[in-house]
C-alpha cells in the first residue's frame, strides 16, 4: 500500500483520552495517506478528533495503537529526541493561534525552524517575506502584529523549513473572511511551489472544496 | 502549593525579622536592668579621677560637709560582678530588683544575703545565702555594702551615688576631695548606646530578610490571583459585585497572614534562642556588656513581627487586588505577562538608582556618625539593586547578537524576556550575595588583622598575675635572676584628653620595638617614649579625641605629651595610652605592677620556677597560646551571628527565586510551546531553563562582586570607625568569593530544578492546548 510518493501514512491509528468514567475513545482505527504535492482537507464536527489526528500525524502526540509513517520514518517506538528531529526536519505545522516565539523577531521566527533543520536560505526567506507582504515587519516582535500577519509569519516559517509534510489546523479560523481567503490563497500557492503534501483541518466546506481531496472524520473513523 | 509558598514566605520573613527583634529586645532589657541595678544614668555619681577606689575617709568627710551621698562597692568574684550598696543612705528610686519595689529593707540588713537572678546565683560560690530575684540584671549580684566588702575582702568604696536633692550650703567637691570628680547622670557610659551599632547591624539584616520575605509573599499572592482570574471573571459575569469579591479575598489574605506570621514568630523564637548565646558572648567579648543567655517572650518583638507581617501581606495583596479591580470584565483569562516593564518604568528605575547612588556618594564624602553610615549602606545597596536589571539587559542583548545557532539566539532572547518577571528575585539574590561577599570580606579582613595584632601584642611567652604586692616584687626579682626578661604591666584607669582611658607604663625594650606595628608614627617613636617625652595611643582614643601623631595629648593634670605613634587596638572599646615605665611611676607612685609579661625560651622551666619557688598559683599563669586562643574564640563568636543570618538570607533569596519561577511557570507554557512544536524536546527545554538560572546567577554574581566589595569598604572604613573606633585594612579573598558564587549558583539551580522538572513532565497535550481555539 505504501508507495514512493506517499509521504504520510497512518494505519489503524487509535487514541483515547481519560474521561470522568474511564477512557474515552476519540480515534478508533484511522487509515489515511497523503502523497507529495497533494492537498488534503480534513473535516469533521467540533470535538470529532481532527486536531488530535493532526497532532499524531505531526509526531506531537503518540497514538495508542496503529502505525504512523512520516517521510519514510516509522514514528512508532521512536524516542522523544528522534521524534523531535522528525518534527523539525520533515514536518511543519501551522496552528490556529500562538504559533510564534514571542521573544524572537519576525525575521528570526521565520528562519527558526529552517535553521534548526540546517537548511536556511536567506534569499528564499526574503522572497517568502515579499510574497506574504511581511518585508516591513521583519524587525518587529510578534506581539506587534495583527492576527493575519501572525498567521502569515507562521506560514512563512513552515514553508521556509522546506518540509515534506505540511500540517495546518484551522490556520484561518481566527481571521475575518477576506483575510482568511487571502492567507489561504497564499498558502496554497506556496505549497504548490514547494511540492510538499498538505493536510489541512477545517470545518468550512468552502475551504475544503479548494483541496485536491477531502476526508471526513466522524465517530473516530475517516470516510 | 500556593498555600505552602505563601505561608513559608511570610513565615520566613517574620521569623528572621522577629528573631532579630527578639535578640535586640532581650539585649536592651538586659542593659536596662543593668542600668537600673547600677544606678547608671539615673543619678549623678562621684568617682575617683584616677584609679577605681575611694577611701572610706573621703566618704565620711563628704558626709560631714553636708553632701548627701551613698557608697557603692563593686568587685569581681568568680566572674560575677558583686555590687554592694547602703540601703539606708541610698537615694529613693535606686532600684535593686524587687527589694526596692517592696521596700523590704529589713531582709537586706539582717542575715547578710546576696540577691541575683537564677543564672547568676548558680555561678556564685559564697558563704552567704543567695536570694533569687529574676529582675536583677544578668551577671550581677547585689547585697548590703558590708556583706559585699567582706566577700571581696576590701574596705574601700568604688563610687558614690549623689542624691538628687542636696542641701544648698555645701562646699564644692573640689574643696573637700580634689582627687574625686562628679559625673553627671547622662555622662556615664551607657551600654545601650555603646552596643547600638551591633543591634543596628542585626536590625539591618533582619530588615533585608524581611523585604525578601515580603517579596515572596507578593509573588505568591500574584500567583494565586493569576490563577483565579478566570474564576473572578466568571463570578463577576454572574453578577457578584466586585467589592464583595475583593473583601472576601482580603479576608482570606488576612487570615493566612495571621497563620503565616504566627508560624514565623515561633520560628523566630527558635532562631533567636539558638543565636542568643552567641550574641551574648559577642557582646560580652566586644563591649563587656552582660546579656541574659535565655530568651523571654516579649510582646515588643512578637507584636511588631505580627503587625509588620500582616501589614506587609495586605499591602502586597492590595497591589494585586488593584490590578484585579482594574481588570476589564471580559478580559481574556489567558495569563498575561503582568511583569512586562515599559520603557517609562525602566527610566523611572534608572533615575531612582541614580539618585540613591548619588546620595550614597554624598554620604560617603560628607556623612558623619553611625546613622549616616547606615543610610549610606542602604542607599548604596538599594541603588545597586535597582541598577541590576538595567545593566543585565544590554549584556543579554549583546549575547543574543553574538550567538550563532538558532537555539542559542532564542535562549538569549528568551532570557532577556524573562528579565522583568525575575528582576525582583534577581535583586534579592544580588543583595544576598553582596551581603555575603561584604561580610565575608569584613570578617576575614578582621580575622587576618586580628591574628597579626595578637601576635604583636601577645609576644611574651607567659603572663603571670601576682596575688599581692610582695609576690609581685618576688616575681620580678626571681625571674630576672633566671635571665628572663620581665615586662611589668603598670596600668591605671584615668582620664586622658577628657576621655576615660587606661594608662599603661611599659618597659621599653626589644619586645615592644620589634613587635608593635604602628598605624602611624614618628621615626624614633620608642626612643621618645622611653625618654618620657612622648606617648603612644590606641587608634580609638586618637579618633575619639580627634588627635593624630604629632598632636599633644593631656595625660595627667599639668602634663601633656606629643603622640609619637598610634597603634591599632582591635576588639577593645576603650582608649589606651602608653608611656614609659619611669614616667608612669612618677605619675602614680602608689600603683605597683601586678601583671607581668615574661620573655623566655623555656616557658615550661619558667613556669616551674614560678609555681614551686615563688609560690605563684598555677591558675595565675597564662601562656600566650591559651590567651590567643581565648581572644580568637571571642572573635569567632562575634561573627557567628552575622554569618548565620547571611546563610539564612541566601536561603531566602533562593526561595524568592523559586517563587518567581513558579509564578512565571504558567506564563512560560505559551512561550515554550512553539519551540517544542518546532523540534526541541521537553528535556532539552528543561535543561535550557536550568542553564538560564545558572546564567542569571553568574551575571548576578559578577555584579554582586563590586557591590559586595563596596559594602565591605563601607563596613570597614565607615561603619567600623563610627561604631567601634577603629578602621580595618581591607583584604581580598578571591577563593571565598568563588565559593560564594558557587553557592549562589547552587541556590539558583536548586530554585530552578522544580520548575524545570515540572516543565519536562508537562504532557504534550497541555502544550498543544496553547494552539487550540479557546473553548
Ligand atoms: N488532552 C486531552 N485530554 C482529554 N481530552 C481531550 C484532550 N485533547 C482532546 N480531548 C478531547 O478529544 C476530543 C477531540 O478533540 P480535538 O481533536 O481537539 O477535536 P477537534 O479538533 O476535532 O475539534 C474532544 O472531545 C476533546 O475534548
Ligand atoms: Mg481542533
Amino acid at each position: 500500500m505504501k508507495t514512493k510518493a506517499q509521504i504520510l501514512h497512518l494505519s489503524g491509528v487509535e487514541k483515547s483520552f481519560d474521561g470522568a468514567d474511564g477512557p474515552v475513545p476519540i480515534l478508533r482505527g484511522v487509515d489515511l495517506s497523503l502523497a507529495a504535492g497533494e492537498t488534503l482537507a480534513l473535516t469533521g464536527e467540533s470535538g470529532s478528533g481532527k486536531s488530535t489526528l493532526l497532532h499524531i500525524a505531526g509526531g506531537l502526540e503518540m497514538a495508542d495503537a496503529g502505525a504512523v509513517h512520516v517521510a519514510g520514518h516509522d514514528l512508532t517506538g521512536m524516542s522523544d529526541t528522534q521524534r523531535a528531529a522528525v518534527r523539525c526536519t520533515e514536518v511543519a505545522v501551522v496552528f490556529q493561534q500562538f504559533n510564534l516565539i514571542p521573544s524572537l523577531t519576525v525575521a528570526d521566527n521565520i528562519s527558526f525552524q529552517a535553521r534548526l533543520a540546517g537548511r536556511v536560505d536567506g534569499e528564499f526567506v526574503a522572497d517568502l517575506a515579499r510574497k506574504l507582504g511581511l518585508t516591513e515587519q521583519m524587525r518587529k516582535y510578534p506581539e506587534a502584529l495583527s492576527g493575519g500577519q501572525q498567521q502569515r509569519v507562521a506560514i512563512a516559517r513552515a514553508i521556509a523549513a522546506r518540509p515534506k509534510v505540511l500540517l495546518a489546523d484551522e490556520p484561518t479560523g481566527n481571521l475575518d473572511e477576506s483575510t482568511a481567503a487571502d492567507v489561504l490563497g497564499q498558502l496554497l500557492a506556496l505549497v504548490a511551489e514547494t511540492g510538499a503534501g498538505l493536510m489541512l483541518v477545517t470545518h468550512s466546506p468552502a475551504i475544503a472544496a479548494r483541496m485536491d481531496r477531502q476526508l471526513h472524520l466522524s465517530k473516530g473513523r475517516v470516510a | 502549593m500556593q498555600l505552602f509558598a505563601f505561608l513559608t514566605g511570610l513565615a520566613l520573613a517574620t521569623a528572621l525579622w522577629s528573631g532579630v527583634q527578639a535578640i535586640n529586645a532581650e539585649a536592651r532589657a538586659s542593659y536596662d536592668a543593668a542600668a537600673a541595678t547600677l544606678g547608671e544614668g539615673q543619678f549623678d555619681q562621684i568617682a575617683p579621677r584616677v584609679g577605681d577606689t575611694i577611701a572610706q575617709a573621703d566618704y565620711l568627710s563628704l558626709r560631714r560637709q553636708g553632701w548627701l551621698v551613698s557608697p557603692i562597692i563593686e568587685g569581681d568574684l568568680g566572674g560575677v560582678r558583686l555590687l554592694g550598696f547602703d540601703p539606708l543612705s541610698s537615694p529613693a528610686g535606686f532600684g535593686v530588683g524587687q527589694v526596692a519595689g517592696t521596700g523590704d529593707l529589713g531582709a537586706f540588713l539582717n542575715p547578710g544575703q546576696l540577691f541575683a537572678n537564677a543564672e547568676t546565683a548558680a555561678q556564685l560560690v559564697v558563704s552567704v545565702p543567695v536570694v533569687i530575684d529574676p529582675t536583677i540584671a544578668p551577671g550581677i549580684a547585689v547585697g548590703d555594702i558590708g556583706v559585699v566588702q567582706r566577700l571581696l575582702g576590701r574596705s574601700d568604696i568604688s563610687r558614690l551615688l549623689v542624691q538628687s536633692d542636696q542641701p544648698m550650703q555645701r562646699p564644692e567637691l573640689s574643696d573637700v576631695a580634689p582627687h574625686l570628680r562628679l559625673q553627671a547622670a547622662g555622662q556615664t557610659a551607657d551600654m545601650g548606646e555603646l552596643t547600638d551599632s551591633f543591634h543596628l547591624n542585626l536590625t539591618a539584616f533582619g530588615l533585608l530578610s524581611f523585604a525578601v520575605g515580603l517579596f515572596i509573599v507578593y509573588s505568591t499572592i500574584g500567583l494565586a490571583f493569576e490563577q483565579r482570574r478566570g474564576m473572578v471573571r466568571t463570578l463577576r459575569a454572574l453578577g457578584v459585585p466586585l467589592s464583595r469579591l475583593i473583601s472576601l479575598m482580603v479576608a482570606e489574605v488576612l487570615l493566612l497572614a495571621f497563620v503565616g506570621a504566627s508560624i514565623g514568630i515561633v520560628l523566630g523564637y527558635a532562631i533567636a534562642a539558638l543565636l542568643l548565646p552567641d550574641v551574648a558572648m559577642t557582646l560580652r567579648g566586644l563591649y563587656g556588656a552582660e546579656v541574659a543567655g535565655t530568651l523571654q517572650f516579649r510582646f515588643s518583638w512578637w507584636g511588631s513581627g505580627l503587625a509588620i507581617a500582616v501589614i506587609g501581606a495586605v499591602a502586597a495583596a492590595g497591589i494585586r487586588l488593584l490590578q484585579i479591580a482594574r481588570m476589564p470584565l471580559l478580559a481574556s483569562a489567558r495569563p498575561r505577562a503582568w511583569a512586562m516593564t515599559s520603557v517609562r518604568a525602566q527610566r523611572v528605575q534608572a533615575i531612582c538608582a541614580g539618585i540613591l547612588l548619588g546620595g550614597a556618594c554624598v554620604l560617603a564624602l560628607a556623612g558623619q556618625g553611625l546613622t549616616a553610615g547606615f543610610a549610606l549602606l542602604g542607599c548604596f545597596l538599594v541603588g545597586a539593586a535597582l541598577l541590576l536589571p538595567l545593566l543585565v539587559r544590554p549584556v543579554l542583548t549583546l549575547a543574543e547578537r553574538v550567538a550563532k545557532g538558532p537555539v542559542a539566539r532564542w535562549f538569549w532572547a528568551d532570557t532577556r524576556q524573562q528579565l522583568p518577571g525575575l528582576s525582583l528575585a534577581l535583586m534579592a539574590l544580588l543583595l544576598a550575595i553582596s551581603a555575603n561577599i561584604g561580610v565575608a570580606t569584613m570578617v576575614s579582613s578582621f580575622r587576618l588583622t586580628f591574628v597579626a595584632f595578637l601576635d604583636q601584642r601577645l609576644a611574651p611567652e607567659l603572663y603571670v598575675e601576682a596575688a599581692d604586692e610582695a609576690q609581685a616584687y618576688a616575681i620580678e626579682d626571681g625571674m630576672m635572676a633566671q635571665g628572663v626578661t620581665v615586662l611589668p604591666l603598670l596600668t591605671v584607669e584615668t582620664e586622658v584628653a577628657d576621655l576615660p582611658a587606661r594608662l599603661f607604663g611599659v618597659r621599653v625594650g626589644p619586645t615592644y620595638r620589634e613587635n608593635w606595628k604602628f598605624l602611624d608614627a614618628v621615626p624614633d617613636a620608642w626612643d621618645q617614649v622611653n625618654a618620657g617625652q612622648a606617648a603612644v595611643t590606641n587608634e580609638q582614643l586618637a579618633r575619639r579625641a580627634n588627635l593624630w601623631v604629632g598632636d599633644d595629648i593631656d595625660i595627667a593634670p599639668g602634663l601633656s605629651l606629643p603622640i609619637a605613634a598610634i597603634v591599632a587596638d582591635y576588639g577593645n572599646p576603650r582608649g589606651q595610652v602608653v608611656v614609659s615605665e619611669a614616667l608612669f611611676r612618677d605619675l602614680h607612685p602608689d600603683v605597683t605592677p601586678r601583671q607581668f609579661g615574661l620573655r623566655t625560651d623555656d616557658p615550661v622551666a619558667a613556669r616551674h620556677v614560678l609555681t614551686s619557688d615563688l609560690g605563684v598559683d598555677d591558675g595565675a599563669i597564662t601562656d600566650q597560646a591559651a590567651l590567643k586562643a581565648f581572644s580568637l574564640q571571642v572573635f569567632e563568636r562575634t561573627f557567628t551571628v552575622t554569618a548565620a543570618l547571611n546563610v539564612l538570607t541566601m536561603a531566602v533569596a533562593g526561595f524568592a527565586m523559586l517563587m518567581s519561577l513558579l509564578t512565571l511557570a504558567d506564563l512560560r507554557v505559551p512561550q515554550l510551546a512553539p519551540v517544542w512544536a518546532l523540534g526541541l524536546t521537553r528535556r532539552r527545554i528543561g535543561r535550557l531553563e536550568l542553564l538560564r538560572a545558572v546564567v542569571f546567577a553568574v551575571v548576578v554574581c559578577l555584579f554582586a562582586l563590586p557591590v559586595g566589595l563596596g559594602l565591605a569598604w563601607v563596613l570597614l572604613a565607615i561603619i567600623n570607625v563610627e561604631a567601634f573606633g577603629w578602621r580595618l585594612p581591607m583584604f581580598l579573598f578571591p577563593l571565598d568569593y568563588a565559593r560564594l558564587g558557587l553557592y549562589a549558583m547552587l541556590a539558583a539551580v536548586a530554585a530552578a530544578v522544580w520548575p524545570a522538572v515540572r516543565l519536562m513532565r508537562t504532557p504534550p497535550s497541555a502544550l498543544l492546548k496553547v494552539f487550540a481555539h479557546e473553548r
